[in-house]
């Protein structure tokens, strides 16, 4: 027993099914963190006063670089696997994830850098917010690295057993990725800067 | 759809300019925050900038410039309760009965705009 | 399951993988009832499972009701079963009653209303009203069910953990959920389980019900049950990560030390919990943080959520009162408009659970206006399904019975909804027992009764075999008057001014003197609503083994499922479904039967 269109494209709605479930996925996801820019704009709009200042710019800006870099590096991955070019495929694939392994190192010493000087979550509102959010967004940078890991091993196989199935997760594993990197584009400025 | 591969290989270059226009933008996001702008021009500012970025990553990298009608129903309903979320919880915080105490609950400078 | 699907004739599949489908491995006990990937097994432990939350958290209600009509007795029977910390002596203590209460709501909601309508029967059927072999997604489906049975199994471990269950209610309004010691912390765990199961499911029922649906089946001809559904996955979908994100928000508060939810100046019992500096210090949190935001983001999903609750109970009172008046449905169209309505419009109401919150008149007005707007596509339901009784050839089945008791019971918990949407007289029933008997109308008379009604209705397609009509009529007949007698004194009670949440029943004021005696009677109506679920309960599991047999459609209904199999095997349907017509030709003048089923090319 098959089921349909999890592979080729349903006619009258030109989607195969992993296609929707992801972008729904993502809806969801535009929700959850909604809410918690909506937290934001309650709690600091309901402040006396604001911190400035108090975050890494300069690692911020870099952590920016790095991740839409790896959304260049994702989509690539995706159309060397159109061009069939598997070994540019890999090596894409595989700096994606380096790129995100290199984010979390940062997002690592930022923290440590907070910590060391009693500035954690409890701290006040502000720091509160940081932690919260950039902790949920690492949280999501994890989880796409585990697939892009399992991607890049076990689940290469299916490159040679199905390669169009394996073709639609990558497409998928990049929507996926690009909506990370999406939420930390408004992260940062939000964040960092304002 | 982009599944044909003359398009991916022309698609290909698309992608890396859109990569360095995101690079660049992020770049002037930074350097304006230097000009240390009022905070309202200084938030519309990096909002907009932070929108564009979004949207060329959206609808290049996510393929969403040529996506189907289910796809982009379900983004126009989400966006629409997204709105929701964001903005009434804050207007009901501006509009209450009574006088909440200035000092608490108030952005500074604005005490004056709640008398009534 | 011993029947063999023959193979469906999907274009396009890959020919290697074509190849694998032709084996049947034979699945090990295991893979086949535990951790399978067939919806329909899927469908029975989330109905079984939700069914047995549904027990347990009546059982917690039962006790609750003797603390109020005899406030300060001890518990008969079981009351030296809880220790000390929760009954000494078998009394129960306010904290125990807090936890009996806040649990009650968490468990009926989340663990047993809602999986057992949405997992239980959006899972079995759905797929099968569609003619589809499966869900798009059988290991996504899984896993959801899983996801939910771990935070069914958290909810459940907080009561044995120290300090005991939450006891903030359902709500968990901080600053008190926030400050309390006890299992809120497990609470939020638990939330996060729930959340994230359901959203699992969510995505997996609007996949398939867009991209798996049979040849033939477009959008105007599907059962009214799969619209509701698919409405109410759309609800799960995009309201309950705000609750996600408070709960992340307010376990943060609680592990973490900080104050999202704490404003600044917080003295509890003469102990300081915030500073007024904004900032934390050895003595005191930081503050600045907002308690009526929780309300905000809970309120956004728990809005949505009391439609996710009635919903896919319409579906199922949509398709028993079709099959059982021999009619199509009145006004399927403006069933379909007004359901799709009603989803959109109750992300935008949320907030008339918070007029008490010193909101000013204009954010009021908006949500006022919204929310009687809103009970426009719901009387539009109501009224459709009344209509459809007119010129019926009635079958007063058992599922008919709830079916039909759905309809005026619904309608009371509808109207009396309407002066708590209208701020002036919330004022006054705000957090009384009026909004106790105005929401428990809706849910236990309401949806309950139809989910009651779906059992008896599909259990022959799951099992093969029909339930018993007598313990069927003694079950309705006993819960249709004892349900009554336990709801509608609620009314009297909360328009009398007694609150919610008073673990003496609202014996500390005065002004309640003359209500507390409705105390007793509810309870005895509650008493004996338990007693009549045995009839119910018997009958579900001797029925397995010794109802009577019966084949593919005993009700000689018209939609997609009754065509397969009863119990469908793997893969549902023997050949491909294809549709021919819509859901509801009953009684087509000029046809030899009084129903033309949507699988039969030719009309009888």
């Amino acid at each position: 027993m098959q089921i349909p269109y999890t592979v080729e494209a349903r006619p009258d709605t030109g989607l195969h099914n992993g296609k929707l479930g992801i972008w729904l996925f993502l809806a969801s996801e535009v929700m959850l963190f909604g809410a918690l820019f909506s937290a934001y704009i309650i709690l600091r709009t309901g402040s006396v006063e604001w911190p400035h200042g108090e975050l890494n710019i300069w690692l911020g800006m870099a952590n920016t670089f790095i991740l839409i870099g790896s959304s260049v590096t994702m989509v690539m991955a995706w159309a060397s696997l159109k061009l069939k070019n598997w070994a540019k495929h890999r090596l894409y694939l595989f700096l994606t994830a380096a790129l995100a392994l290199v984010f979390l190192v940062n997002k690592y010493f930022e923290y440590s850098e907070h910590f060391s000087k009693g500035e954690g979550p409890w701290h006040n509102t502000f720091f509160g917010l940081y932690f919260t959010l950039t902790g949920l967004h690492g949280l999501h940078i994890i989880g796409g690295v585990i697939v892009m890991l399992y991607l890049l091993g076990p689940g290469a196989k299916m490159w040679e057993k199905n390669p169009d199935q394996f073709a639609n997760r990558i497409e998928i594993t990049g929507l996926y990725w690009h909506f990370v990197d999406l939420v930390w584009i408004f992260l940062f400025p939000v964040l960092y800067l304002l | 759809m982009h599944s044909d591969s003359a398009d991916v290989q022309k698609s290909i270059r698309t992608y890396l300019m859109v990569g360095a226009a995101l690079f660049v933008f992020t770049g002037i996001t930074v350097a304006v925050n230097r000009l240390q702008l009022a905070i309202p021009a200084a938030i519309t500012v990096a909002l907009l900038i932070a929108t564009f970025k979004g949207s060329m990553v959206a609808s290049i990298f996510m393929h969403l410039s040529h996506e189907k009608k289910w796809i982009y129903g379900a983004l126009i309903l989400t966006a629409v309760f997204f709105v929701f979320l964001l903005f009434v919880p804050l207007f009901t915080t501006m509009d209450t009965i009574g006088h909440p105490n200035p000092s608490q609950t108030m952005v500074p400078g604005a005490e004056h705009a709640m008398e009534h | 399951m011993d029947n063999v699907a023959s193979h469906g004739t999907t274009t396009g599949a890959h020919a290697a993988h074509a190849h694998e489908q032709h084996e049947h491995v034979e699945l090990g006990f295991w893979r086949k009832y535990i951790f399978s990937q067939d919806h329909k097994v899927i469908g029975i432990q989330y109905a079984i499972t939700g069914l047995l939350f549904l027990l347990f958290g009546f059982s917690l209600m039962m006790m609750m009701r003797w603390q109020l009509a005899y406030p300060g007795a001890p518990i008969p029977l079981i009351g030296n079963l809880f220790g000390a910390d929760k009954a000494p002596g078998g009394i129960m203590l306010p904290e125990f009653y807090n936890m009996l209460g806040a649990m009650h709501g968490t468990i009926m909601v989340f663990l047993g209303v809602v999986p057992l309508a949405v997992g239980g029967f959006g899972n079995f059927v759905m797929p099968l009203q569609i003619g589809a072999p499966d869900m798009a997604f059988p290991k996504l489906n899984m896993a959801s069910y899983w996801v939910y049975f771990c935070g069914g199994v958290t909810m459940l471990t907080s009561f044995f953990l120290p300090g005991g269950a939450a006891q903030s209610g359902w709500t968990s309004y901080p600053p008190l959920a926030v400050i309390n010691q006890g299992g809120q912390t497990m609470w939020l765990i638990g939330m996060v389980f729930l959340i994230t199961s359901s959203l699992l499911g969510s995505v997996n029922f609007i996949v398939t019900i867009v991209q798996l649906r049979a040849k033939g089946l477009s959008w105007m001809r599907l059962p009214f049950f799969v619209w509701a559904q698919f409405v109410t996955s759309f609800l799960l979908l995009l309201a309950f990560p705000p609750l996600e994100a408070a709960g992340i928000l307010q376990l943060m508060d609680k592990v973490a030390g900080t104050s999202f939810f704490l404003p600044s100046g917080l003295v509890v019992a003469n102990r300081v919990v915030t500073g007024l500096s904004g900032v934390s210090t050895d003595a005191a949190r930081a503050g600045g943080g907002n308690p009526i935001l929780w309300q905000h983001l809970f309120w956004f999903l728990a809005h949505p959520e009391v439609y996710v609750l009635i919903l896919p109970a319409m579906g199922i009172v949509g398709e028993i009162i079709a099959n059982n008046t021999r009619k199509p449905l009145w006004g399927y169209r403006a069933l379909v408009y007004a359901v799709g309505f009603l989803g959109f419009m109750s992300f935008i109401v949320w907030a008339h659970h918070m007029f008490m919150t010193g909101m000013g008149t204009t954010m009021s007005a908006f949500f006022q206006t919204t929310t009687m707007i809103i009970s426009v596509p719901s009387v539009v339901i109501l009224t459709a399904f009344l209509l459809s009784l007119w010129g019926a050839s009635m079958r007063f089945t058992t599922p008919m019975l709830f079916a039909l008791a759905f309809l005026p019971m619904f309608g009371i918990g509808g109207l009396t909804g309407l002066p708590l949407g209208l701020a002036p007289s919330d004022i006054h029933l705000h957090d009384t027992y009026y909004v106790i008997g105005h929401f428990h109308y809706v849910v236990a008379p309401g949806t309950i009764f139809a989910l009651f009604a779906g059992i008896y209705y599909w259990f022959p397609k799951a099992t093969g075999k029909k339930m018993n009509d007598l313990l069927g009529q003694i079950h309705f007949w006993g819960s249709f008057i004892c349900i009554n007698v336990v709801f509608m004194p609620m009314f009297i009670q909360g328009l009398g001014g007694m609150n919610r949440r008073m673990y003496d029943g609202g014996a500390l004021y005065q002004h309640n003197a003359a209500l507390l005696k409705w105390n007793v009677v509810i309870g005895f109506g509650a008493w004996g609503l338990g007693l009549f679920q045995l009839p119910f309960i018997i009958n579900f599991f001797s029925s397995i083994k010794w109802g009577k047999a019966v084949d593919r459609n005993p009700w000689e209904a018209t939609t997609l499922e009754w065509s397969a199999p009863s119990p469908p095997g793997h893969g549902n349907f023997l050949s491909e479904p294809v549709v021919y017509r819509g859901p509801y030709e009953y009684s087509v003048p000029g046809a030899a039967k009084d129903f033309s089923p949507q699988f039969e090319p030719e009309r009888a």
